[in-house]
């Protein structure tokens, strides 16, 4: 008998056939924080803050603006993009080298990379990508040290399940949830902000 | 009213002063005590061991001795949290469903019978010593009892209440946990220790003398200084200081 | 078949293990601090959540749901997977899951692999399989690295490395990775091991994961990590390999909208963990290009049996019973003898052993009830380590001397007259408690003195002079 077989057989033996009506879940916990998005963005920006994100608000006229503001005074002189980013966005001036399957080393050696997302949570100031042409391949914003995130207001959710629900249509993506630069306290309890994960996180949000 | 006494059988073999105090504060306040002298033990010892079929045992004789009780007081915490937690399911076992769910809302703490069923918290008690509280595990994580045994050593006059650190901390007895983990069970007990001299109280007062039997064994062999009391015997206290 | 936990069959028993560890300072040191801290964190994390018992009373219907069904929800997590390019695999047993492992390393001519944090492979000894089998396991979290290092054994779930401090680490880091200098502080650790790990992250072509949940609806796997070594174990090798206990299905992807909310805050104190990875089966241009799940039961569908203690099975690993134990802050982790410790072990190592090892758990809680509190599923462990020790009760594991006792305790107790005259025996012996032989007790605590008069006594008396008067 095969390992399924075997697994699925134990599994009815222990449960019986008459299991009874589907268990009711009831989700009476909270949904919306109830607040306006000027509350709410300056809940999101505090949380940020709190992991030490360097914060930019912009509207989207000033994107490129904001991002040259961002590399001068991080010293850098240029930045990977996905392939799909907005070319109004990127300033003059400055390199971006676009992602057509750059290899490791070149992310490893790169200044840093710049990407759009797809929502974020303002309650837990979490950043939701889900790698998307403008967003770019998981690799991108993970390898180069430096991420430069672009958050639109719009899509700023209140709480997680707010957020969860929003993702409907982009449920099988590659998701990734982003809150403050990697840490560890695996030391004493002692939080040490970035390990492998890009250590500096910037985020531009547009109104 | 009529209260019957449900001392539980350590305290009726080692703690008999707790058991007098619970009369002497419930007549105080006008009711009557009865003693139904067949009573014995929950079960919980044996239910906490693993012997259930014995446990159950002794519910029925529990149940068999309170049927018709009006209202069952218990001076131990830990004896109403095993009733309360742990009857139902055994009921199952041994087809006692009905009586255990009539029986059981008339099953008091003692904190509880006084506080929330008389509403009361002044008992006319005076015991002018300093006191620190252990809230023992059943009385806050299983009955929830909260601030009631303080706020009833709040109204006593005299009494200097002092908090105790990590007061809900675990003092390590656990039944036969002490005698099969003694070694634990020490360490724990010594963190407890260390919390309760560490408030400068004279007195270590606790709703439950298995929790007090366990601190106590430990505050004398160290040799503290620090006696333990159930708090019945507190409420029932009428000390005048001697200045 | 044979179920394995770790070592747990081999281990002493918790006893045992426990006398050796007290006598530890500095162990019981660190594991007091690490405790405390997290768990200050946790209440602080936990007490901005107007609507946590909602929460976890949600999250406790979820995981039931799962128990119920969790035939269909496994065969529907392996279509849905499959669906997406995913390759399923079952393992019945610790064995069964390394060998799948193995095989899918070398039919790619691979010797080496990164991994992330994950018990399970710890479970079935993953590592001692692999590197008899000539092949790697590089750990890349932390504090894995750290015992994977020090040829040492995990301490606690969350933070496995809890009993070292960072003198010690620094020796062992200078030593193994062959540093001729390295700083003292936790910043210069951290940045060694990301320096020693950057270059294996690149490289090697096989990632390995746990995963904390698994969606039946959408074949999606998801990590929960900080330090973002997760996110490179799933994202940069060419080939992946998750091992899982069937007890991680959630029935729908919404689902992680509870568990996002209830595990980050209760493992670590944080609102949420810095990341979270989620994929399904094989996304072109972006991961691996080859993805496996292996769908473990060692032992899971046993627990699954016993309806009073098949909640065991709701763990979402967040070790917060862990951090409040009063027993396990005495310790620590290495007294339970298997990877799975604190109250959670105490009660899932026998259970998945099939109580035939690990006897000596369910009785290593003074059953305080503090983990039942913290649980973000609301697993009543108290009641389950009950339900243990009866069924080691009955099974006749206990000794026959106790079970006499217990028996004969039980016969008394359940008639007024005889408790009575027992209570007049206990009399007769002067200080008798001390003589029924109590010796772990009396160590380090005096017993009260007998009273010359029972309440039942006293009570008698008082009637008859009421009578008279
Ligand atoms: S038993 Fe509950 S508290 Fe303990 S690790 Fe599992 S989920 Fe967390």
């Amino acid at each position: 008998m095969s390992a399924k077989t075997d697994i699925l057989k134990n599994i009815r033996q222990a449960l019986g056939d008459d299991r009874g009506a589907e268990l009711p879940v009831n989700r009476d916990y909270r949904a919306s924080l109830g607040l306006d998005r000027e509350a709410m963005v300056h809940l999101f920006i505090d949380r940020l803050v709190d992991y030490n994100a360097t914060v930019y608000r912009t509207d989207a006229a000033g994107i490129a603006g904001t991002v040259a503001d961002a590399l001068r005074s991080r010293g850098k002189s240029g930045l990977v993009v996905p392939p799909g980013i907005d070319p109004s966005w990127l300033p003059q001036g400055y390199r971006f080298t676009a992602d057509h399957d750059l290899d490791y080393d070149t992310l490893d050696a790169a200044e840093g990379a710049l990407t759009a997302s797809t929502a974020a949570i303002a309650f837990t100031g979490s950043i939701i990508l889900t790698h998307s042409l403008a967003e770019g391949r998981r690799a991108i914003s993970l390898i180069p040290d430096y991420h430069l995130c672009v958050v639109f207001e719009s899509e700023i959710r209140g709480t997680v399940p707010e957020a969860i629900r929003s993702l409907a249509s982009r449920r099988t993506c590659p998701i990734t949830t982003i809150a403050g630069p990697s840490a560890t306290a695996d030391i004493e309890m002692m939080r040490v902000k970035g390990v492998h994960g890009p250590r500096t996180l910037d985020v531009i949000i547009v109104g | 009213m009529l209260i019957s006494l449900f001392v539980a059988c350590y305290n009726d073999t080692l703690f008999p002063d707790t058991g007098k105090a619970v009369v002497t504060v419930l007549e105080r306040l006008g009711h009557t005590v009865e003693f139904r002298e067949a009573q014995t033990c929950c079960g919980q010892m044996h239910y906490n061991t693993g012997y259930r079929p014995e446990a159950i045992a002794v519910m029925k004789h529990f149940v068999e001795t309170f049927r018709d009780a009006q209202i069952i007081c218990v001076p131990s915490s830990s004896c109403v949290s095993m009733m309360r937690e742990h009857y139902p399911k055994m009921a199952k076992d041994a087809g006692l469903e009905t009586e255990i769910e009539e029986l059981l809302p008339r099953v008091y703490e003692f904190s509880e019978l006084l506080v929330d069923k008389f509403g009361i918290t002044d008992v006319g008690a005076s015991y002018p010593h300093t006191v620190t509280m252990h809230t023992s595990c059943h009385s806050i994580r299983s009955l929830h009892i909260g601030d009631k045994p303080e706020r009833l050593l709040k109204a006593v006059q005299g009494l200097n209440l002092v908090k105790l650190p990590a007061a809900d901390q675990c003092c390590g007895f656990g039944g036969t946990f002490a005698i099969k983990n003694a070694e634990v069970s020490s360490a724990m007990l010594d963190e407890k220790i260390k919390a309760i001299t560490s408030t400068g109280a004279s007195i270590c007062t606790a709703g439950d003398n298995s929790c007090l039997m366990h601190i106590g064994g430990g505050l004398s062999r160290q040799d503290t200084g620090v006696t333990c009391i159930h708090l019945a015997e507190i409420l029932a206290a009428r000390e005048v200081s001697v200045q | 078949m044979s179920v394995r936990v770790g070592e747990a069959a081999e281990a002493p028993d918790f006893r045992q293990a426990a006398h050796a560890l007290l006598a530890n300072k500095q162990v019981r040191a660190n594991v007091r601090r690490a405790t405390e801290t997290i768990r200050n964190k946790r209440a602080n994390v936990v007490g901005e959540m107007p609507d946590w018992e909602q929460l976890r009373d949600a999250g406790r219907a979820i995981k039931r749901r799962v128990m119920r069904n969790l035939d269909s929800h496994l065969e529907q997590f392996e279509a849905a997977c499959t669906r997406a390019g995913g390759q399923v695999h079952w393992a019945r047993d610790a064995d069964e899951g390394n060998r799948i492992v193995t095989q899918i390393i070398q039919s790619h001519g691979q010797k080496e692999i990164i991994k992330v944090k994950t018990m399970t492979s710890d479970e079935t000894q993953l590592n001692p399989h692999l590197e008899a089998n000539g092949i790697i396991p590089w750990e890349t979290d932390l504090a894995d690295l750290i015992i994977q290092l020090g040829h040492d054994k995990p301490s606690h779930i969350v933070v496995p490395a809890l009993h070292k401090n960072k003198t010690e680490i620094r020796t062992l880091f200078m030593e193994k990775m062959g540093l001729k200098e390295l700083g003292t502080k936790p910043e210069d650790l951290t940045a060694a091991a990301r320096a020693y790990l950057r270059e294996r992250f690149l490289r090697v072509k096989v990632g390995y994961s746990g995963a904390n949940f698994a969606v039946a609806e959408t074949g999606s796997v998801c990590v929960v990590e900080s330090e973002g070594n997760g996110r490179m174990c799933v994202t940069l090798p060419e080939i992946m390999i998750t091992m899982v206990g069937i007890e991680k299905i959630v029935p729908s992807f919404d689902d992680l909208e509870v568990f996002l909310q209830l595990l980050p805050r209760s493992a670590t104190g944080e609102r949420m963990n810095p990341y979270n990875s989620i994929w399904t089966g094989v996304t072109p241009g972006d991961g691996p290009k080859e993805f496996h799940v292996i769908l473990l039961d060692n032992g899971r569908t046993k627990v699954l049996a016993d309806e009073e203690s098949r909640e065991t099975l709701h763990c979402i690993r967040c070790a917060a019973c862990l951090n409040v134990c009063p027993v396990y802050r005495q310790t620590g982790g290495h007294a339970y003898g298997s990877i799975y410790s604190g109250p959670i072990g105490a009660i899932l190592t026998p259970q998945l052993q099939s109580m035939e090892h690990s006897q000596s758990l369910p009785y290593a809680s003074s059953l305080c009830g503090a983990c039942y509190d913290v649980c973000p599923v609301k697993i009543n462990i108290p009641e389950i380590l009950i339900h243990l020790r009866t069924r080691i009760v009955e099974n006749g594991d206990r000794g026959a001397a106790e079970r006499i006792g217990m028996r004969m305790a039980a016969y008394t107790m359940s008639d007024a007259g005889r408790f009575s005259g027992a209570q007049k025996l206990v009399k007769i012996g002067a200080k008798p408690l001390e003589s029924l032989g109590l010796p772990g007790w009396s160590a380090s605590r005096d017993l009260p003195a007998i009273p010359k008069e029972s309440f039942r006594d006293w009570w008698k008396k008082r009637q008859v002079e009421k009578n008279k008067a």
